[in-house]
């Protein structure tokens, strides 16, 4: 009965079904959803994706059999007549039209596609945020001046918004001439209005919040709100944007180079030069436009992927 | 025979791809019958809510398992087809929610949305169908009907959200009316003319009342029969005055020393419910309740605690060792020593976590 | 002399439009001319319903909102005045506790982080291992155990939360907390845990209290003196007790017979003064005394047109309105159709089912009456 039962026991059993409960402690909001995304397939798919490009674009250019600009074989491909060669044991994907192997041109163009896809997006994301975050800054604790100077940051970006991208990249490239550099700041600067109206929308709408009032209230000084309750706090977008944007930016370099305005040089092919160049024998070889085709997509989709299950994990609503 | 009879409701979530389980409701019996107020009180996470929805049939399909009956004038609610059971909501059972702004449709205009419901249940079309709506909107005290009915409902304001949502719920003259939490997102004196329209639809079309609330103020003016609802059992039951008189559970007790009241003299200390609602036990391994619980003992530790009556006949108490005692009197410490020996070594100091992590 | 006085305190929100350049078409007076003292070590409640500017009043208090006229003085200094950087200074003394636990708190610094983040403004503590016994005396203060320093806000319990938010605001030794609506995000059962917290927080730290809610029984329960809000000003100010023996505005009267009491003897005898309509907008206030438009003792002359002061009726009891006396002593009734006393017939049995006939029949003598009341003119 109750009455003969110590208080010692009593608790031991309530300690006991209580402990049941999972106990975690310490765990980070970056943590936790870093977690969600090890327990998403389609993290999981696309990381595998951008793993075995990236390793490719590291060591493509040791593996590859031969070299990217080897004429081993020129005697045996006349595009003028028609006659090319498909994948045979030697050349895995066959031959291009100046008889160079396709597959160690694809393994070395690798590199070049990634570079172009990172470095484009690390110009718009850099300058971008910069100056997403100052306008952000400037709207959310500057008061009448900042809201001014919010105002006319935004004014610019709407206006680069609103031209067409490719318009833009074409008279980047028209202006600094043909080159690698060209596609990379072409496709970067396409990319700053984004991620800068993306960073201060998203500040604008932590710098409402109730955290940012109660620092405000305890005194914390303003350039401090900024650094340690709203920018930590207004990342994650800016984060799935970014690599979401590397699969546009791969998309978009590749684009600008079929277009003509990627590198000439044959020595570092490019997938999108290679798509380019071969769209004029596709008729007698599609294959050779199939191969760096496909390659873009399902890169772009590996980071799309990886984009969309960050967009989940990241997502606060899904937080506890 | 009651008009609708819930036995032993069960609701559970999760239990797919290795994710724990969880009894939203655990068992809950009530009766509702014609022309009756009941109460379903409890704080949030209580499966007061879920048992609402499992009720209108309004539950996900995926991830959700209900077991248990609600018979519902001879017919089982929880097992009828989405076909039939959509023709039971609106015209038998209606349901109005905490939230008017949400549960009314933003692009539609308010005669639209109450038409909808008098064309699909009551066949009623075109003119006439207008002249009932305005007819409505005027009954729930909504001033100028004909020129409201061509407003979207963010024109209105809350408190006339609400009417406009009574109002539908009410256009089929429905057996049963489910409110949950009606009142919490308005003001007081808003409050306080929706529950007043309640108690006259109540009066006048002598339709049941469900009322789902966490307001103890609330059911002390409204609801007849009142089941307190903890961690998805009800652990007690019983007319309302009974209930504000005689508390028996040392939950629905320590609900009522929680609340400040209006009407007691500066000063009058609140007895708080020590923890938080987290601190729960299985029911199966014993009360739920007991972690938080002032009176508990080794008994309530070991298997789940049955209703019983302890006090007075329809008075049901789930508790082995309900509280007995006059409220009147000075508040009397349990019959054991533990209570009264200083809280020093208290297993859970109040509102600390129950798991014990050295810092 | 007070601790914290407020003296014509105005708040008003300009309202812009325009695409290109914004132009103010006009303002919404949040908070229109409030005076109201505070005294130390005591608490002044604050009650009134959503929109009467309350909350904005708390804000402008620590000048987290611009305040358009009027002094906030705190100790003799005037908060109005104040340079940003003096302002920042002086929220060491000068603290809130928030309505909404988790909003409140930033989800990605943990426990420790967010409360060295007041201290580390002001400059208390020498370096982090001062802050942190600092710290874990005010956890343990609040009521919550020393591990809770390396976990994060989603970790916890609303309740507990609550106590966090305390705990940011005590570690800064201020004079007064301003708590906005501190517990009504919590559950009831929790709610008195917070209450009695904030009361025994106050007595062993003499602390001074301006809690603002929109619960009369919680403010009733915690305050020295109630201050009553309707649409941007106080329209009656009374100690606790007075205000609840004697209500004198009929605001304040309509809003006591609204709050449920949770016994079913005073609930069934009690006289409810439904008020008519809802709240104007503040954008576009009623002239003359905020109130007339639903005020159920409305009178033709003055209430329309003049708008009333907060006059002083004695024991420290303050009343805006023209006809507090009149109403008082009974000269001037409400209208018939305001009050809805609930007749004995209205009285249902408490377990018998009643047939729907009889339930038809008993309402209809009691219903036109109570229909009056809701709404029409």
């Amino acid at each position: 009965m109750a009455s003969t039962t110590t208080r010692a026991d009593k608790i031991d059993r309530l300690a006991e079904l209580t402990a049941q409960q999972e106990a975690h402690g310490g765990a980070s909001l970056w943590r936790e959803a870093f977690r969600r995304l090890r327990a998403s397939k389609m993290a999981v798919i696309g990381a595998v994706i951008i793993a075995v490009f990236v390793v490719l674009a590291v060591i493509g250019p040791w593996i590859a059999p031969y070299g990217p600009t080897e004429q081993a074989w020129r005697g045996e491909v006349f595009p003028n007549q028609g006659r090319f060669v498909g994948p045979r044991g030697e050349n895995w994907f066959g031959l291009d039209h100046l008889g160079r192997d396709e597959f160690s041109r694809m393994l070395v163009g690798a590199r070049q596609t990634l570079l172009v896809g990172v470095v484009s997006m690390l110009i718009g994301l850099v300058v971008g945020a910069l100056v997403g975050a100052l306008s952000g800054a400037a709207a959310t604790l500057g008061g009448a001046s900042g809201k001014r100077l919010d105002s006319f940051v935004m004014r610019v970006t709407d206006m680069l918004l609103a031209l067409p991208s490719l318009l833009l990249a074409v008279s980047i490239a028209a202006v600094m001439g043909q080159s690698l550099t060209t596609v990379m700041i072409a496709v970067g600067v396409v990319q700053v209005p984004v991620f800068a109206r993306l960073l201060r929308g998203s500040m604008l709408a932590q710098g409402g919040s109730d955290y940012v009032l109660a620092a405000r209230a305890l005194g914390v000084r303003r350039r401090r709100i900024v650094l340690t309750q709203i920018l930590p706090n207004s990342l994650s977008p800016v984060i799935v944007q970014a690599t979401l944007s590397l699969a546009t930016a791969i998309i978009e370099a590749a684009a600008l180079s079929y277009l003509g305005l990627g590198n000439p040089d044959p020595a570092v092919p490019e997938w999108g030069v290679m798509l380019s160049q071969a769209q004029r024998f596709f008729d007698n070889a599609p294959m050779m436009s199939v191969y760096p085709a496909v390659g873009i997509i399902i890169t772009a989709l590996g980071f799309t992927l990886l984009g969309e299950a960050m967009r989940e994990a990241l997502d606060p609503k899904l937080r506890g | 025979m009651p008009l609708l009879s819930v036995d032993e409701l069960t609701v559970t979530f999760g239990g797919g791809r290795g994710r724990k389980e969880s009894k939203a409701v655990n068992g809950v019996s009530f009766d509702v019958d014609q022309g009756q107020v009941v109460g379903l009180v409890g704080e949030s996470g209580c499966g007061k809510s879920v048992t609402s929805l499992a009720l209108m049939g309004l539950l996900p399909k995926k991830g959700v398992r209900t077991g248990g009956r609600a018979d519902f004038d001879g017919t089982d609610l929880l097992t009828l087809a989405p076909s039939r059971m959509r023709d039971m909501r609106g015209r038998k059972i209606a349901m109005i929610f905490q939230d008017p702004l949400s549960s009314l449709n933003p692009v539609v205009p308010i005669g639209i949305q109450v038409t909808e419901i008098l064309a699909r249940h009551r066949g009623m079309k075109g003119e006439a169908a207008r002249k009932e709506a305005a007819h409505l909107l005027d009954r729930v005290g909504i001033p100028d009907p004909d020129r409201r009915l061509k407003e979207y409902p963010h024109q209105l304001s809350g408190g006339m959200r609400q009417r406009a949502l009574i109002a539908m719920a009410v256009a089929c003259a429905p057996r049963l009316l489910i409110a949950d939490e009606p009142t919490t997102a308005l003001d007081v004196t808003i409050q306080a003319q929706i529950l007043e329209l309640l108690k006259e639809l109540v009066d006048q079309q002598g339709t049941a009342l469900l009322m789902i609330t966490h307001d103890l103020g609330v059911v002390a003016g409204l609801c007849d029969q009142v089941n307190v609802l903890y961690a998805g059992k009800v652990v007690e039951s019983t007319g309302r005055r009974e209930l504000f008189a005689h508390p028996t559970h040392p939950y629905a007790n320590g609900l009522l020393g929680s609340i400040p009241r209006l009407d007691a003299p500066r000063g009058t200390p609140l007895t708080p419910i020590r923890g938080s609602i987290n601190d729960q036990i299985a029911w199966a391994d014993g009360c739920a309740f007991a972690p938080r619980c002032d009176h508990y003992t080794m008994e309530c530790l070991t298997g789940t605690p049955e209703l019983a009556e302890p006090r007075a006949a329809g008075h049901q108490v789930r508790c082995v060792n309900p509280i007995m005692a006059d409220p009147e009197a000075p508040p009397v410490v349990t019959a054991e020593s533990d209570t009264a020996s200083g809280s020093s070594d208290e297993p859970s100091a109040p509102d600390t976590p129950t798991e014990e992590v050295p810092a | 002399m007070s601790l914290l006085e407020l003296d014509g305190v105005k708040v008003h929100f300009p309202v812009r439009k325009g695409v290109l350049f914004d132009r103010t078409v006009g303002h919404v007076y949040a908070v229109d001319g409030v005076s109201l003292k505070v005294e130390a070590g005591r608490t002044y409640g604050l009650v009134g319903e959503s929109g009467c500017g309350k909350t904005t009043l708390g804000r402008a208090v620590l000048r987290l909102v611009d305040i358009t006229e009027g002094e906030v003085v705190l100790d003799g200094t005037n908060l109005a005045k104040l340079s940003g950087e003096e302002m920042r200074r002086v929220r060491r003394r000068l603290q809130m506790v928030f309505q909404d636990p988790l909003g409140s708190l930033n989800p990605r610094q943990n426990i420790e982080s967010i409360l060295a983040e007041g201290m580390a403004a002001h400059g208390i503590g020498a370096d982090s291992e001062e802050r942190r016994a600092k710290i874990k005396e005010v956890l343990a203060r609040v009521g919550l155990p020393a591990n809770a320093l390396s976990r994060y806000p989603h970790e916890f319990s609303g309740g507990q939360r609550q106590r966090i938010g305390i705990a940011r605001a005590l570690v800064l030794e201020p004079d007064v907390i301003i708590c906005d609506e501190p517990v009504s995000a919590l559950d009831v059962s929790i709610q008195a845990q917070v209450i009695n917290l904030l009361e025994e927080l106050q007595e062993s730290l003499g602390l001074t209290y301006l809690v603002i809610a929109h619960d009369l029984a919680v403010v009733r329960h915690i305050s020295d003196v109630i201050g009553v809000m309707y649409l941007g000003s106080l329209v009656e100010e009374a100690p606790s007790d007075t205000l609840y023996a004697e209500p004198r505005h009929p605001y304040t009267r309509a809003l006591m017979s609204a709050v449920p009491v949770p016994d079913p003897d005073v609930e069934d005898n009690r006289e409810r003064i439904l008020l008519q309509g809802d709240l104007p907008s503040p954008a576009n206030p009623p002239t003359g005394c905020r109130f007339h438009t639903r005020c159920p003792w409305k009178q033709e002359t003055r209430c329309a047109t003049e708008r009333p002061e907060l006059r002083d009726i004695g024991g420290g009891h303050r009343v805006a309105c023209h006809y507090a006396a009149e109403i008082a002593d009974g000269t001037i009734g409400p209208r018939q159709s305001a009050t809805a006393p609930r007749a004995a017939g209205e009285q249902r049995p408490v377990d018998a089912a009643v047939p729907a006939e009889a339930g038809v029949g008993a309402a209809a003598g009691a219903g036109p009456g109570a229909e009056e009341a809701v709404g029409k003119e």
